[in-house]
């Protein structure tokens, strides 16, 4: 019965499904000991794992973004937010680091250091969501704002510099495991869960489809497209300072330079692979998947020893191409096409009756 | 009759759209030297005419024939280079240009390869002389008011050397004096010999500029008539379909004023928006079906929009369930119970990316909040109800509404606000495009909810529906409301009478005859403003 | 000269356009009031010319594509590719500069009128078909070479010694004449060509423009095609400028040149701007960074926090100045 009724969204997710298991069929035949297991100390290690791994933080941006593209938006300051989340917590844990002071001070609980460096990520969130709902710019160049400027804050907080710490409770976010599995992958599911929660235990999926679908139409029916704009902007702050943070305890140091840096072309491809409409219909778990294949791609590149450079090429030629295949205006020239060829023949036998 | 061979002709034209026969087989002559005025209701073909003319559509059948010659236009711009020039409904221009420019956009005058404009400022302050108007043409189109970026479009039109103009709406957002200012060039241009097709609402402004007319009603051709042979009670009966004996003219000034018991909750005063609708008072009582009698443009959605808080309103004061305060925003109206079903159901209706389910409990959602949400089995049973009940031609209610037809779109947004249960419910043309059985339906349920205390403002541009559902009616025109009619004179034919006699500018008296005050409170005020 | 004031509206529509004169201005004074007149010598003043050229010529380009009501994010990636293939067309395969050079336009023109049809015809967003070329442009970049390759072709090392000469040792050279050049041509094109009014009016209402007879499509496409080729433009004067072909170069530049488009007082929104605007926006820039290299101490990362402020700055001022609708 669950199953009949939510058949559209099945069928949203179908494509996706159906690329990354292509990709791991090619592995398979491909390339040799791809799907190597093996458990260390007690973690799972091999390279699905690692895909699921290093694609955690790109899914938990990417899952934020979704929702922020369903309104018609999008997000370009997701990076430089994850370099500002990081290096809050870095500077939290070696305030000193930055003037030359190299020993620790008092090392702040761990639940701190991750709800700090969060409701810095909320506020950067906010403002982004200020200009675009408030100020009405155009979300591209809102985030933009950011997207330049955060860096320059992230930096401004590390001074330039690298800073590198130890703080085993907070490294778990990281590098930790739980249950066996890296603890990024189980960050990933637990909000993966938490928002499909949120939205489609509520009416706030629904709400958020219909503002990007119609909103004259949406505020005609009385919703507040304002408040529901704000909130996704919020909320796609929260997830890129999340990303920022496991990054950060994973490499155990906060790179202003280069922490998330292409992070947001990452995330909005997967967004778009995962069968989210610009304005419209959204599928987190789409978006799941479209992260895992841009993560995978990387993975099986990599691991086949092709130039890693290549990737962007790749990304690039995937994304354009389900782009193009979910333009309703590409299939009606098709279709078009198609028809004129039919037309003109029966035009041209028509014409031949006449005279 | 005439010697003088038309300058513009549409002979036996038809256009077929999927589903609707938008054209069937009308005839249309424009002579030179003619002010020819194009009548019709709402979905009569009066546009799909002119776009047939100025070769936006291309006919399924018949000719067009311009200076004795067939022609097959492909594209405005080849019209318009052959001579026939058009200004659209809206003020089809671009805010951000200047004045000047919006007049050349797209034909600037080139010297020694660059753009010369000095001639264009000039030519484009010439331009608007002749309409007497006097502003800085370098100014962007922006800052000036509607009616002066008529007078814009307007000029842009006479740009050409054309020998055909068409006027669809001109004079929709002028005052009496702009009107008048382009009346004289368009006598003027009538004198030079250039023949003109007028397409206004406005009864008074047709019979006071036009020769000749041409109505259509429904996509067919009606008939070609002198102004002097059709007086304004012909016409409407024309333009509505209407036959003679059916049309007599019953006094009401007998009607005794009948109080009403049902309790007014909803009142306004004085309501007015500019370019709207002008002041008018309104009372919406419980479980009473409020009519809006008027032709296209009288003010009618203009009256609906006001009352759910989606324009704000100029003036005036309104209350509201005992409170007094205008409704901000259609959230609060919602929050009161109230709904409001738009005319135009792409743009202001269909969420297009959301299913059949969805889209019709989206309403009551709104009203239960965020986190009361309906579970999608309840969901389901709802909307099965109302495609059951409206016979909303679908396999299921989870396939995308933008694959349903026009009809059963309108009837998913009919669904949509009945499933919300509101108190006070705005059907603003809900029956359009719908096929008989189903508006039939639909009036059914109108009187089947008012029994139940549902308090309903029906718009519609089919008069007899308006009177086979209302309990009260309020007449509009020009965006003047200028009667409100009750009880035994609700009927096509005092409306009719009514729109065609009152004369917005004449004295009450006038209207007095057909003005039926119908105040429950039995303060006696004079709906007729003068 | 006189033509242009006649054609241009109100004074209102140009305090963007003052504003952003202004500050130049107070940039200019504070560094001369703190450096001197070191800061304010003519040397100073035309290695801003130099300096920002490849940005420049982007910006012209970006210029027209917000005027349009487009954006387009592939500039950067395209510098860094026609730089990179520049270089190891001329390095490793010894290609004559001037066919190397053609090579490089026409991939410009290729690549932008390519998304600017794919924008147009199938309606895709126009963030996402550059977002897609600004991947695909960088990819390549990185499959041409990884390593950065120094270019010592003679034709195209002495295209350096071009210059005009000012006394006292300032020079203008080949690349900041380019530049200058671009700008003129920009500003030919915005306020009297044909073209250059369609791209205005079809920002300004699409739809409209489409029934007063503007041809749109072929408008919108060509707008692509020339920022791309300018882009490519970009690429060889920023070849030219650093002498050798990076494939992580300019990363981020596109950000630059959306930001002097936007200081220059042209509107997001699409249908008003000013090519004009856009060259000082690019000189504020510059003296934004000239600035911070006379401080020595005060931190890069301060030129991104003061860009994104002038953005925002200048963002607010359209926002207050466009919601005065008269009557």
């Amino acid at each position: 019965m669950k199953l009949k009724l939510n058949h559209e969204s099945y069928k949203q997710i179908i494509g996706p499904l159906a690329a990354f298991l292509l990709i791991l069929l090619f592995n398979y035949l491909f390339t040799p000991g791809f799907f190597d297991l093996e458990i260390k100390d007690g973690q799972l290690f091999g390279s699905i794992v690692d895909i699921f791994n290093r694609g955690a933080p790109v899914m938990i941006i990417a899952l934020g973004m979704t929702l922020v593209y369903a309104t018609g938006g999008i997000d370009l300051s997701v990076g430089s937010v994850m370099a500002i989340s990081g290096a809050v917590a870095a500077f939290m844990i070696r305030p000193g680091y930055i003037s030359g002071v190299l020993e620790y001070g008092t090392l702040p609980p761990v639940w701190q250091v991750i709800l700090i460096p969060l409701i810095v990520a909320a506020i950067a969130g906010l403002w982004n969501g200020v200009l675009v709902t408030y100020l009405k710019i155009q979300p591209i160049i809102a985030t933009l704002i950011l997207m330049v400027a955060g860096r320059g804050i992230a930096q401004l907080i590390t001074k330039g510099n690298i800073i590198i710490f130890r703080h085993e409770n907070f490294e778990v976010l990281g590098s930790g495991n739980f249950l066996g599995l890296p603890v990024p992958v189980v960050m990933v599911i637990v909000i993966a869960l938490l928002m499909h929660f949120l939205t489609r235990k509520t009416a706030l999926g629904l709400f958020i489809e219909a503002v990007g679908s119609n909103p004259t139409a949406s505020y005609f029916i009385g919703i507040n497209s304002r408040r529901i704009k704000l909130l996704v902007y919020v909320f796609c702050g929260i997830c890129a300072g999340f990303a920022g943070l496991i990054i950060t305890a994973d490499i155990k140091g906060a790179d202003a330079n280069n922490c998330g840096l292409w992070f947001e072309l990452d995330a909005i491809a997967a967004v778009i692979i995962g069968g989210t409409v610009w304005g419209g219909r959204y599928t987190l778990a789409g978006t799941l998947l479209g992260a895992l294949i841009i993560q995978s791609i990387t993975t099986t590149i990599l691991s086949r020893g092709i130039a890693p450079e290549q990737i962007l090429v790749y990304k690039a030629i995937v994304v354009l191409s389900v782009t193009l295949i979910q333009s309703g205006n590409m299939r009606k020239m098709i279709v078009q096409l198609f028809n004129s060829k039919k037309k003109r023949v029966s035009s041209i036998a028509n014409s031949g009756v006449v005279k | 009759m005439n010697i003088i061979t038309p300058v513009l002709q549409a002979r036996n034209i038809s256009k077929i759209f999927p589903g609707v026969i938008a054209l069937n087989e009308v005839n249309f002559n424009l002579l030179p030297g003619e002010i020819h005025g194009l009548m019709g209701e709402n979905g009569a073909g009066k546009s799909t005419l002119i776009k047939c003319l100025t070769g936006v559509y291309s006919p399924d059948e018949g000719d067009v024939i311009y200076c004795d010659n067939r022609v097959f236009f492909s594209s405005p711009l080849e019209s318009s280079k052959a001579g026939i020039s058009t200004v659209y409904q809206e003020v089809n221009l671009i805010p951000t240009l200047s004045v000047a420019e919006n007049i050349c956009a797209g034909r600037q005058p080139l010297k020694k390869g660059i753009i010369n404009w000095t001639f264009i400022n000039a030519h484009a302050k010439e331009l608007l002389a002749m309409l007497d108007v006097d502003i800085d043409v370098s100014a962007s189109l922006s800052e000036y008011s509607t009616a002066i970026q008529q007078m814009v479009a307007i000029a842009r039109g006479l740009d050409l050397e054309a020998r055909v103009l068409i006027l669809d709406e001109p004079t929709s957002s002028l005052d009496e004096e702009e009107a008048r200012k382009l009346f004289a060039v368009i006598r003027k241009l009538k004198n030079d010999g250039m023949g003109i097709i007028f397409i206004s609402h406005f009864l008074d402004q047709v019979y006071e500029i036009c020769d000749r007319l041409t109505v259509l009603r429904n996509g067919e051709y009606i008939g070609e008539y002198e102004i002097g042979e059709l007086s304004k009670h012909e016409l409407i009966i024309k333009m509505l379909g209407k036959d003679l004996a059916q049309f007599e003219y019953r006094s009401s000034k007998n009607t005794v004023n009948k109080k009403s018991d049902k309790k007014t909750f909803y009142r306004v005063k004085g309501l007015s928006k500019r370019n709207g609708v002008l002041p008018f008072d309104l009372d919406l009582r419980e479980g009473e079906v409020l009519g809006l009698g008027g032709l296209l443009g009288s003010g009618r959605t203009e009256i609906a929009r006001l009352l759910f808080g989606i324009d704000k309103p100029t003036t005036g004061n309104a209350s509201v369930w005992g409170l007094s305060g205008f409704i901000k925003n259609p959230k609060q109206a919602v929050d009161k119970s109230f709904g409001f079903c738009p005319e135009d159901r792409k743009v202001e209706g269909l969420i297009p990316d959301l299913t059949i389910r969805e889209n019709i409990i989206l309403a009551l959602q709104v009203k239960h909040g965020l986190f009361k949400y309906l579970s999608v089995k309840k969901q389901k049973e709802i909307a099965d109800m109302y495609i059951k009940l409206l016979k909303i031609k679908t396999p299921s209610s989870e396939v995308s509404v933008s694959k349903l037809s026009g009809g059963n779109q309108q009837k998913v947004i009919v669904a949509r606000w009945l499933a919300a249960n509101p108190k006070f419910l705005i059907l603003d043309e809900p029956t359009r495009g719908i096929d008989v059985g189903a508006k039939v339906e639909i009036q059914k349920m109108i009187l089947e909810f008012k029994d139940q205390g549902m308090s309903i403002l029906f718009i519609s541009s089919e008069l007899d529906e308006v009177v086979r559902c209302s309990d009260r009616i309020a007449v509009l025109r020009d965006r003047h409301k200028i009667a409100e009619l009750c009880g035994d004179d609700i009927s096509s034919s005092t409306i009719m009478y009514t729109i065609a006699n009152a004369n917005t500018n004449a004295s009450a008296n006038t209207n007095a005859n057909v003005s039926v005050n119908c105040n429950s409170g039995g303060q006696n005020e004079a709906e007729v403003e003068s | 000269m006189n033509l242009r004031l006649l054609q241009f509206k109100s004074l209102k529509s140009y305090i963007p356009l003052f504003s952003t004169i202004a500050v130049f201005f107070a940039i200019y004074a504070m560094g001369a009031v703190l450096y001197g007149l070191n800061f304010i010598s003519l040397r100073v003043f035309l290695n801003l010319f130099l300096d920002n050229a490849f940005v420049g010529v982007i910006a012209v380009g970006m210029t027209f594509v917000i005027i349009s009501g487009g954006i387009d994010l592939s500039v950067a990636s395209v510098v860094a590719f026609v730089c990179i293939l520049a270089a190891k067309l001329m390095e490793v395969y010894n290609m004559n500069p001037f066919i190397v050079m053609i090579i490089s336009l026409g991939f410009g023109a290729v690549l932008g009128t390519t998304m600017g049809s794919i924008i147009y015809f199938f309606k895709v967003p126009d963030f996402l078909v550059t977002l897609v070329g600004m991947f695909l442009c960088r990819g390549l970049a990185y499959m041409v070479d990884v390593r950065s390759i120094p270019i010592r072709n003679e034709t195209f090392v002495n295209l350096n010694t071009i210059a005009i000469r000012f006394p006292g040792g300032a020079r203008l050279p080949l690349v900041a004449i380019v530049f200058i050049v671009v700008w003129f041509m920009g500003i030919y094109l915005a306020h009297f060509t044909r073209f250059g009014r369609n791209i205005y009016a079809v920002g300004g209402d699409e739809k409209s423009a489409n029934l007063m007879g503007i041809p749109v499509a072929r408008t919108k496409i060509l707008v692509y095609t020339m920022s791309s080729t300018f882009a490519a433009l970009g690429g060889l004067l920023y070849a030219n400028y650093t002498l050798s072909g990076y494939a992580a170069a300019v990363l981020g530049l596109e950000l630059d040149a959306i930001a002097a488009v936007v200081i220059g007082g042209t509107l997001l929104t699409g249908g008003v701007g000013f090519v004009e605007g856009t060259m000082i926006g690019v000189l504020i820039l510059g003296l934004i960074q000239t600035l911070i290299s006379f401080q020595g101490t005060l931190s890069s990362w301060w030129t991104k926090i003061i860009i994104g402020l002038l953005i925002f700055w200048f963002i607010l001022l359209q926002r207050f100045l466009s919601r005065t609708p008269k009557k």
